[in-house]
């Protein structure tokens, strides 16, 4: 059975489950620049690191064939990218957004450049928890095939709420990326602080790759990412950087971008391509609501240079 | 006059860094850096063919540029040039086909003047948001961007689509007749001449009118402008949609010099290679002439590269990469040097 002959109710499931597979990579780009903006920079060059990380990790996992080391390795490689961002944005009259689109270029390029022998060979996969095996519908059982990374992206998510809110280094960071001059009189060290950051940051936006190239789509090939490095930004505006709603978020992107291909396979296909960019459409609509020229949005670091 | 020989001078030495950090990247990889820069300037500048191949990317890479500079000089961070470029090349399109029949100067005319209008209002469009809203114009590029492309894919792959051409999704052609040959005796497109045109006429505008001095008062510190009684929103608006003009024209020279039909090749990162000639050349639009062609010619070198070296395409984005980041660090040395600053006056 295929999601066509269940008719609304096969679009319902498709969208259930990619919402589910589809969300993972928004959940820890988003979770990444939450965490870089609540220190009081932008990171816009993100696209550049998840596709590092899809690219080191499938290598990884085709030279090992172990793709628990693949994702080690991507995430190593984005908190590489992550502190290259921190180096060059530590420097003086360096402004970050633009060292983010110059780390978009050149993570991008890179990721291709390196990745070209991994191309062809087929790397092992992560493995998926059926959660689907009370139903003999096969396609609530393809729906609910989950990925770990995706519980770890929650549990991330929990954690990361948790520690912004209730740890010295949660205040640390929120005091930085509120008021880096009163920060600094506190005895803070900023660029320390968004050192650090910047790279955990990265190191969650390289796992993001590691999901796209080792669970789903699961290869490594040109056009693998979909442009989610360079929606974390609007992600996070969405989420009012709250990483508990980086959660939901990532889950209504996730479906937003199931619905076109899940409306496809019943036959509607006139609108695939805008109902594919409803979610960007959905975010320009949500930030002219909510902008003000008087204040900045609710929830937004104080320091953060793409908000004043 | 000592400004000017620090920026030079400081991006000379980026560029220079750049270029020794690419050699240990590329010696890294088992490759002699001298034998691939040689194969670099052969494959860029070195023949009369590369040579035309440089300048044919140079030319959508200046008017993209602008859509980052212009802003800019206003205080903005506008991203938008692939957006607004892909604006363009769809009204060129629905203009050059709407006229056709007439005589063919004024068809080219049409898809010129209906490309750089809609690429105007495309970036007019995050000018107002941030005027009326405070919405901020990087994101909101950014957005317009992906919207631009989709509504691109799903024009050409319905309701503009050709059903004659079926390789590839591919709008209605204009008409024949319509499109530009190349310039007199050099083998690129007219798009560069509009490249070139437009950057002389930007610099003109920014450095000796009313209107550019207004423009660099409100980039310089926005609160002067607001203070002296400049009309801030206006200013802000008209400086996107100059940008966005000047992109939108570079998608209508794709389709009248290149394509003569809209598809996803108009979406090929032109845009995103603008902001990088914006940043290397600091926004100033006469230098933006001469990065262009630097940059076209590390792009257009890709093809000699991969078949000397067996380099993947993406190499030149490597660099680009390496040359963007140097040149955003070097930001730091300014006022570092004591022979660029003026003399201090005694007293």
């Amino acid at each position: 059975m295929n999601p066509g002959e269940l008719g609304a109710w096969g679009v319902a499931i498709a969208v259930l489950g990619g919402a589910i597979r589809i969300s993972t990579p928004y959940l820890f780009v988003s979770l990444a620049e939450t965490l870089t903006e609540k220190s009081g920079r932008v990171n816009l060059g993100l696209e550049g690191t998840l596709l590092m990380g899809a690219m080191s990790g499938y290598g990884v996992s085709y030279l090992t064939g172990s793709p628990w080391a693949g994702v080690a390795a991507a995430a190593t490689a984005g908190a590489a990218f992550g502190l290259l961002h921190a180096a060059v944005c530590n420097l003086p009259r360096v402004n970050d957004v633009a060292v983010g689109i110059a780390l978009f270029i050149f993570g991008t390029g890179l990721a291709f450049f390196l990745g070209k022998p991994f191309v062809q060979p087929r790397a092992t996969r992560l493995p998926m928890i059926a959660l689907g095996e009370w139903s003999d519908m096969p396609a609530i059982r393809s729906a609910l095939e989950v990925s770990p990374l995706f519980f770890a992206g929650i549990a991330v998510a929990i954690a990361m709420r948790w520690a912004l809110a209730n740890t010295r280094w949660g205040l640390i960071v929120r005091a930085v990326g509120d008021n880096a001059e009163a920060a600094r009189t506190a005895g803070f060290d900023v660029n320390l602080t968004r050192t650090l950051a910047t790279a955990t940051g990265g190191l969650f936006a390289g796992i993001a790759g590691a999901f796209l190239s080792l669970s789903y789509p699961g290869t490594w090939a040109e056009g693998l990412s979909s442009g989610q490095g360079l929606m974390a930004v609007t992600l996070v505006i969405f989420a009012r950087w709250n990483p508990l709603n980086c959660f939901w978020v990532s889950l209504l992107f996730g479906a937003a971008s199931a619905l076109g291909p899940a409306l496809q396979a019943v036959g509607v296909t006139s609108y695939y391509y805008l109902i594919g960019a409803a979610p960007y459409a959905l975010t320009l609509a949500l930030l002219i609501a909510s902008s003000s020229r008087r204040h900045r949005l609710i929830g937004a670091p104080g320091e953060l240079s793409i908000n004043r | 006059m000592r400004a000017r020989a620090e920026t030079a001078a400081i991006t000379a030495g980026a560029l220079a860094a750049a270029l020794a950090l690419f050699a240990l990247f590329l010696l890294a990889n088992g490759l002699d850096p001298l034998s691939v820069y040689a194969v670099l300037w052969l494959g860029g500048f070195g023949t009369s063919f590369s040579l035309q191949a440089t300048l044919t990317q140079a030319a959508p890479l200046m008017l993209t540029a602008l859509c980052t500079a212009i802003p800019a000089r206003a205080g903005l961070l506008v991203i938008g040039g692939e957006g607004a470029l892909v604006a363009g090349g769809v009204f060129a399109v629905l203009a050059g086909v709407a006229a056709a029949g007439l005589p063919a100067g004024l068809v080219t005319v049409a898809t010129c003047a209906a490309g750089a209008a809609a690429g105007a209002a495309w970036i007019a469009m995050a000018g107002a948001l941030k005027t009326v809203r405070g919405v901020n114009e990087t994101i909101s590029t950014l957005l317009l961007n992906y919207i631009a492309i989709a509504v691109l894919n799903h024009l050409v792959s319905g309701p503009m689509r050709d059903p004659a051409v079926s390789l590839k999704a591919t709008s209605w052609a204009i008409p024949p007749e319509a499109m530009v040959g190349n310039l007199p005796g050099l083998g690129v497109h007219w798009g560069l001449a509009f490249g070139v045109i437009a950057c002389l006429c930007t610099f003109t505008l920014l450095k000796y009118t009313v209107f550019g001095f207004s423009i660099n008062v409100l980039g310089g510190n926005a609160r002067a402008a607001q203070l002296v009684g400049l009309p801030i929103g206006r200013l802000t608006l008209l400086a996107c949609a100059l940008g966005g003009a000047a992109a939108g024209l570079a998608g209508a020279v794709e389709i009248i010099a290149v394509h003569g039909a809209a598809s996803s090749s108009l979406a090929v990162g032109f845009g995103y290679g603008g902001i990088l000639v914006a940043f290397l050349a600091r926004q100033n639009a006469l230098a933006i002439v001469f990065f262009a062609v630097l940059v076209g010619g590390i792009s257009a070198s890709g093809g000699l590269m991969q078949r000397r070296f067996d380099l993947p395409d993406a190499a030149t984005q490597v660099l680009q990469g390496t040359i963007f980041l140097c040149v955003l660090a070097s930001n730091a040395f300014y006022g570092r040097f004591r022979v660029f600053q003026e003399p201090e006056l005694a007293g």
